[in-house]
């Protein structure tokens, strides 16, 4: 059942290029038809695979196609080769699963913008590229994968390109992603030059058989977890992500909250022999990790932008997820990415379709009351906030307690301190979200009111399956306390992910960390209870009190300013220097030198070009006589 | 016989005076005149050595040559019509575009 699983991305492939080709003859009612049909396909092709996967015992593990040998030089060897194993297959049926319903939603979302085919193309294009991704067999695939979703990130945050903003919001999301991946490429050419192949399966074993040093180990790990903190937005490269929101909604519900941006997480986690062998680089991810979960978390509070509140959120969650694979507990970081997946894309969708209600209004604080006028959207934006918040039987809790767990029996007590004090602050901003959009007073424009209605099934239907899937994708992985061996998910992915050591608790070890994390998610929602429902004074009155911190927070640590004015604007300072005296003088000088001294020869040689008949025979004939001179004597 | 040398001595008067037509006179008929003397001496050269050396090498390369000077003659007179036309004139000194 396995044997057809590379078509997975090649379908995705082929629609772009149908789109690429005649999209703009075909009817929109087709175009969006073959769009998502590519991506469902493609899921039931996932589908089958992992049913495949399930019945293939461990030893044929990992199932690899090799379509054709792509770079062959020397001893450099890239393969254009996919592979299913367990790790591939979780993140296929996320990838086409969530882009499915995000394909479906969109097609009510972007049914009267004029670029409606182009927006398909670059969905489909992206499903492809994260396919690639996350299928390779070798590091030099998965870069190829890696820089592909990159593009089509900045093609469709710049998706509105007539704005000012959503271009500058691209063009930031490239460069900075860019720095990541040069950090990244420089890792992929260390393991090159040190284990001689990019298969992940030899430099597995090259690990494994001692070939590197753990120093080396570690700085391989560390340099190919920057490119992770560019494309996952950690710190210190988050600073895109945030601004990415320019784009239309479904794009940051698939891009920027459920797939590319968990593309770090994944790379770890498919690199977790390297990270566990080298030890230190795993306390790095994890603190990393943890201080961004915290970090994102603080500037999520102060937001009145709908989506930035989203945006600070998923950094924050991939913190988590950074914890988890950081701690040694990959299988955990994985699960909380693939449940993060299904709420925060739910959020994401149910914000824009809050966004559709109003005519485009993104300001919390020009909202309120709205859950009597959208009787579909409330309720699942509700059950994504619940989920992320972490109360007990949705599927966040589950992923978010696994990695505090884990967190807490590596033994990193800072880390865990931290993971509470973020799930603290993650309740408290989600439900701040909530009150403030669907409770209290209205206070809708009134241009926006006159035009309030729930959005068409077309959007609301995704929403319903998305809900579902946020309340029950949890139960395959539940914790020890439930029951001995309930944990399929991990199970599932043991044959990838070798573990080095587990420490176990004692079962009420266990039930404690629960307990606190369940506490601090309640003790989060009800201080945004008590904050924006029963007295809405507090929150004005904290900000009239600690004037400062408020700014700091509302101003997001003026990172931007800081990263302005040490980075962007020394390397305009400096360019301008070498423009002045380089370009102008050097290359300028080099160029028109040429051209003068060409002219110079021209003016010299022409003073012979009189163009008179008799000057040139005489020029001729005095030259065949001394050729005759020459031959003669 | 008559020695090699007295047809290459004529052919040299002829070559001579050709080149020193073509540089004494001004106007363009006449030097084109001299260009075909020129040309002649040439090929009374030819001929003299085809004669000495026994061979038709020297003979089928003249009659290239007059076939050639034809074809010339025909493009140069045209070429000589047409420069009068525009300009009124064929003296050289007084046709001087191509000054670089």
């Amino acid at each position: 059942m396995t044997d057809y699983f590379w078509l997975i991305p090649f379908i995705p492939a082929l629609s772009t290029l149908i789109l690429v080709l005649f999209g703009q003859k075909l009817p929109k009612k087709y175009v969006s038809f073959q769009a998502c049909f590519a991506v469902f396909a493609s899921f039931v092709v996932s589908v089958i695979s992992f049913i495949g996967l399930l019945q293939t015992s461990h030893e044929h593990l990992p199932i690899i196609k090799n379509l054709f040998s792509w770079i062959h030089a020397g001893s450099f060897q890239a393969d254009l080769a996919l592979q299913l194993d367990p790790l591939s297959s979780v993140m296929t049926l996320v990838v086409t699963g969530v882009g499915f319903l995000i394909h479906w939603y969109s097609v009510g979302y972007m049914a009267d913008d004029k670029g409606y085919t182009r927006y398909f193309t670059y969905l489909n294009l992206f499903t492809f590229a994260m396919l690639i991704l996350v299928m390779g067999s070798n590091l030099v695939l998965m870069f190829v994968g890696w820089e592909g979703v990159g593009l089509c990130s900045y093609l469709l945050i710049g998706f509105w390109f007539e704005k000012h903003s959503a271009a500058n919001a691209g063009k930031k999301a490239f460069i900075v992603n860019r720095i990541g991946d040069a950090a990244f490429l420089l890792g992929i050419f260390f393991i090159f030059i040190n284990i001689g192949s990019g298969e992940f399966s030899a430099i597995n074993a090259a690990i494994g058989s001692g070939a590197i040093t753990q120093s080396l180990a570690t700085l391989i790990a560390i340099l190919l977890f920057v490119g992770a903190t560019g494309k996952s937005a950690q710190i210190p490269l988050y600073i895109w992500l945030p601004d990415a929101m320019e784009g239309p909604t479904p794009v940051s519900a698939l891009i920027h909250a459920a797939t590319m941006v968990t593309a770090g997480v994944y790379m770890v986690s498919r690199m977790n022999v390297l990270y566990t062998f080298s030890g230190s680089a795993g306390s790095l991810v994890a603190i990393i990790g943890a201080v961004t979960a915290v970090f994102a978390a603080t500037m999520a509070l102060t937001q009145n932008d709908i989506k930035r509140v989203l945006a600070y959120s998923t950094i924050s969650q991939i913190g988590y997820m950074f914890i988890g694979c950081g701690v040694g507990a990959y299988a955990a970081g994985m699960f909380h990415l693939y449940t993060h997946a299904f709420f925060k894309s739910l959020l994401f969708l149910a914000a824009g379709s809050v966004m559709h209600a109003l005519s485009g209004e993104l300001n919390m604080q020009k909202m309120g009351g709205l859950r009597k006028y959208l009787p579909l959207t409330y309720p699942t934006f509700l059950i994504g906030a619940i989920a992320i918040a972490g109360i007990p039987f949705l599927s966040g809790f589950f992923s978010k307690d696994a990695i505090l767990t884990s967190a807490y029996a590596s033994g990193q007590y800072f880390v865990w301190a931290l993971g509470i004090f973020g799930a603290v602050l993650t309740a408290f901003y989600m439900f701040r979200l909530i009150f403030l959009t669907f409770f209290g007073n209205e206070r809708l424009e009134p241009e926006a009111k006159k035009h309030l209605h729930e959005s068409p099934s077309m959007m609301t239907v995704p929403l319903v399956f998305l809900a579902f899937f946020s309340i029950v994708a949890g139960y395959v992985g539940l914790p020890v306390v439930v029951g001995k061996n309930l944990d399929f998910f991990g199970r599932f992915l043991e044959p990838v992910i070798h573990k080095a050591h587990e420490v176990h608790l004692s079962l009420g070890t266990e039930w404690m960390l629960i307990l606190i994390s369940v506490a601090v998610a309640v003790t989060g929602i009800f201080i945004a209870w008590v904050f924006y429902i029963k007295n809405p004074k507090i929150p004005k009155d904290l900000a009239a009190r600690f004037p400062g911190l408020y700014k700091l927070l509302y101003n997001k640590y003026y990172v931007d300013e800081i990263y302005n004015t040490l980075f962007v604007n020394s390397t305009i300072k400096g360019s301008e220097i070498v423009y002045d005296h380089f370009d102008l003088k050097v290359i300028d000088g080099a160029v028109n030198g040429s051209a003068k001294a060409t002219n110079f020869f021209g003016k010299v040689l022409s003073y012979f070009q009189t163009g008179f008949i008799k000057d040139y025979a005489l020029i001729f004939l005095l030259g065949a006589i001394l050729l005759l001179g020459y031959l003669l004597f | 016989m008559i020695p090699l040398n007295y047809f290459l001595i004529l052919s040299i008067i002829l070559f001579v005076l050709g080149a020193i037509a073509f540089f004494v006179k001004r106007d363009l008929i006449t030097q084109f005149m001299a260009i075909e003397i020129m040309f002649n001496a040439a090929n009374l050269a030819f001929l003299a050595f085809a004669k000495s050396a026994g061979s038709l090498d020297g003979q089928i390369i003249v009659f290239f040559v007059i076939t050639v000077a034809a074809a010339e003659a025909a493009v140069g007179l045209a070429i000589i019509l047409l420069i009068f036309r525009q300009k009124k004139t064929i003296k050289t000194e007084d046709i001087q575009s191509m000054k670089g």
